[in-house]
């Protein structure tokens, strides 16, 4: 998976917002959502992309997908960089890029069926022009999902969350892609309908090569998906490695405190185990702290965190960390 | 410990366009003094409704409790009168709910609406009430008592809010307080602070409670008893500890094996549990959640399992086929 060119790669992207007083003459100010994040997908492989809200996860997704426009920095696709497309090219490669949504429901047209809604972006792409076999594309991507053709007469409100999922998957699948951003995908399900949908992902990934970034801020599903995991906390990546790297032997204070925080269901277990539970809250991204943004809430700062912001730094090879205590 | 709720045969129904739904089906449960009990399961099995029921809080006319008894330290609640159910609401039995900014008022002072309560169910006078709610929000962890007074919800973050929510909670010294998905909408690291405070303080004081909740990792940390919902019935009940070292119902078991988990090498594939929940309109006349289950034999589809002891601690399970899940469990 690794070697060769990467499918994406993101580089020193940064995205701020900003915020005007408005009508009642609030507070103005700029909101850093994303500052200087920089990392690359491979071809095949999942990324998870970790952290709580508000850390930049879903932007990060968004600048990614051409949903906003970035306020610097380089986003590659394929070796291309998004910014110099023209508006034609940039149409082909959008295709390619696609998009799996929290809730089913609040993305998917209440008025249209579900045959209409999978069959939508293969008549405005002209990947199937012709009427009658785009009737039976459709029905081979509602079996992809795991849906029945009778599914494809029904409407969005007819069905469950997880069948709404499985045609939000359908839809995307439909543009032929080869990145889809899986922006908390599992998260509004039912616990017994997030396997269903987590091993139906892994199935399609293998079936057709699809690369994933998997946005989610639960960490044992990002833990069971990925292939290699980066966590964010208030618009910085602190640390990035494999999966079995950063689980087993997390370096960032942050990561040691997330996974801290995951209850296992098991209550034996769970009463020997050590919580770090981290005090206070996420500062605002419209003024965050100065040196490392985590020092606030950091069980091990010192001095030294207060004045340098730490450099994402390969502390082993392929295990990046940004804590100059790593 | 005596119990200090007890709820028999509890029957809830809504009317709903598509017919009626019983979401509650004669479940009985009961929680003990000072002790945390959690009823778990998914979306509509129930879980919610049983506790509003219990606060008689269900929204007339779609929404009617048909049948069932709740006592409350041996009084029963569904007798009481509307005055008297108030006074039980707030400084008896305290709720917490999901979203806080939905249960907070908007355009009242954090003050107002915590010192609104102490004079009313307390009589304190202002002053008496403002020095008390200065304290609750120091016991809760909100520094600055006094400027956050003064403030209103929207300046208050999420996580703040739900310490907000457990401090009005706690206001008038319940002995019981229902917390319907506390940390649900919260982010992991604040989950893990609302959820130890909710520990120490339940523990300091006495309180009992009753956690509302899918996570089937916050059970295990923070309830002593659990009992698994499903379709509207309780499917299994037990100690925690007893329950998730031994599950005795098929579904409790798939709930188990269906989530990755983080102390376990990764498994190459999760075990789901097939099929969607059931249409509430439309239940079998036997076990509701056969047509998902990997032991369902013939029978299932057709006599409904009641709850029956299969272990220690007042272990039940309402299933048919226990004892062949005890052996599929075995060979493992």
């Amino acid at each position: 998976m690794t070697g060769g060119r990467p499918l994406l790669e993101v580089r020193n992207l940064v995205k701020y917002f900003h915020i005007s007083g408005g009508l009642f003459g609030g507070r103005e100010g700029v909101v850093r959502a994303v500052d200087d994040v920089s990392f690359a997908i491979h071809r095949g492989e999942t990324l998870g992309l970790v952290g709580e809200s508000g850390c930049g996860k879903t932007t990060t997704g968004r600048c990614i997908l051409q949903l906003e426009r970035p306020t610097h920095g380089q986003i590659l696709f394929e070796g291309r960089d998004l910014a110099t497309l023209g508006r034609e090219e940039l149409r082909a490669v959008r295709r390619r890029l696609q998009v799996i949504f929290q809730d089913p429901y609040s993305s998917l047209n209440p008025r249209m069926t579900v045959g209409q809604i999978v069959a939508e972006p293969l008549a405005v792409h002209r990947i199937v022009p012709d009427p009658v076999k785009r009737e039976a594309r459709v029905q081979e991507l509602l079996g992809h999902v795991g849906l029945l053709p009778q599914h494809a007469r029904r409407y969005p409100h007819q069905l469950s969350g997880g069948q709404r999922q499985r045609v939000g998957i359908a839809r995307a699948l439909a543009m032929e892609p080869a990145l889809i951003v899986c922006d908390e995908p599992v998260s509004a399900l039912d616990v017994s309908i997030q396997a269903q949908i987590i091993n139906l992902l892994e199935d399609l990934q293998r079936e057709f090569g699809l690369t994933y970034l998997f946005v989610a801020h639960d960490l044992s599903v990002v833990r069971h998906i990925s292939d290699r995991v980066a966590v964010m906390y208030l618009g910085k990546l602190v640390e990035l490695a494999d999966r079995k790297a950063l689980y087993d032997d997390p370096l960032h204070p942050y990561t040691r405190a997330l996974l801290s925080a995951v209850p296992i269901p098991d209550p034996e277990l769970e009463s020997r185990r050590e919580h770090i539970v981290l005090g206070g809250e996420v500062p605002s991204p419209l003024n965050p702290p100065a040196g490392c943004v985590f020092h606030p809430r950091c069980p091990i700062a010192i001095d030294r965190c207060r004045a340098a912001v730490p450099e994402l730094r390969e502390i082993r090879p392929g295990h990046w960390a940004a804590c100059i205590l790593a | 410990m005596g119990a200090l709720l007890e709820v028999e045969h509890l029957t809830t129904e809504f009317v709903t366009r598509g017919g009626v739904v019983r979401a509650v089906d004669g479940v009985s449960w009961d929680v003990r003094e000072g002790e945390t009990v959690a009823l778990v399961g998914e979306s509509g099995c129930g879980k919610s409704v049983s506790a509003l029921s219990v606060m008689r809080l269900v929204a007339a006319p779609a929404g009617r409790i048909v049948a069932g008894r709740v006592r409350f330290k041996g009084r029963d609640l569904r007798a009481l009168s509307d005055e008297e159910m108030r006074r039980i609401r707030g400084r008896e039995i305290a709720m917490i709910f999901q979203e806080p900014m939905t249960s907070l008022n908007p355009v009242l002072s954090i003050g107002r609406q915590l010192t609104e309560g102490l004079e009313i169910h307390l009589g304190m006078t202002p002053g008496e009430a403002r020095r008390r709610a200065a304290e609750l929000l120091a016991m809760v962890g909100i520094p600055d008592a006094e400027r956050r007074l003064r403030q209103y919800p929207h300046q208050f973050s999420g996580g703040m809010r739900q310490r907000m929510m457990i401090a009005m909670a706690l206001a008038c010294n319940p002995s019981l307080i229902l917390a319907d998905e506390p940390t649900t909408a919260l982010d992991v690291t604040i989950q893990a602070q609302i959820l130890e405070l909710m520990k120490a303080l339940s523990r300091r004081l006495g309180v009992a409670m009753l956690i509302i909740t899918h996570n089937l990792g916050v059970v295990a940390r923070y309830a002593d008893r659990v009992n698994v919902m499903y379709a509207g019935r309780i499917v299994e009940r037990g100690t925690a500890r007893e329950l998730y070292a031994n599950p005795r119902h098929p579904y409790t078991l798939g709930l188990l094996r269906s989530v990755p988990r983080l102390d376990e090498p990764r498994r190459a594939r999760l075990d789901p549990i097939e099929g969607q929940p059931p249409d509430l309109t439309r239940l079998p006349a036997g076990c509701a959640f056969a047509a998902r289950c990997a032991f369902r034999v013939e029978r299932c589809a057709r006599d409904r399992p009641g709850l029956v002891g299969v272990g220690a601690g007042d272990h039940v399970s309402a299933c048919w086929e226990t004892e062949r899940l005890d052996r599929a469990l075995a060979t493992r």
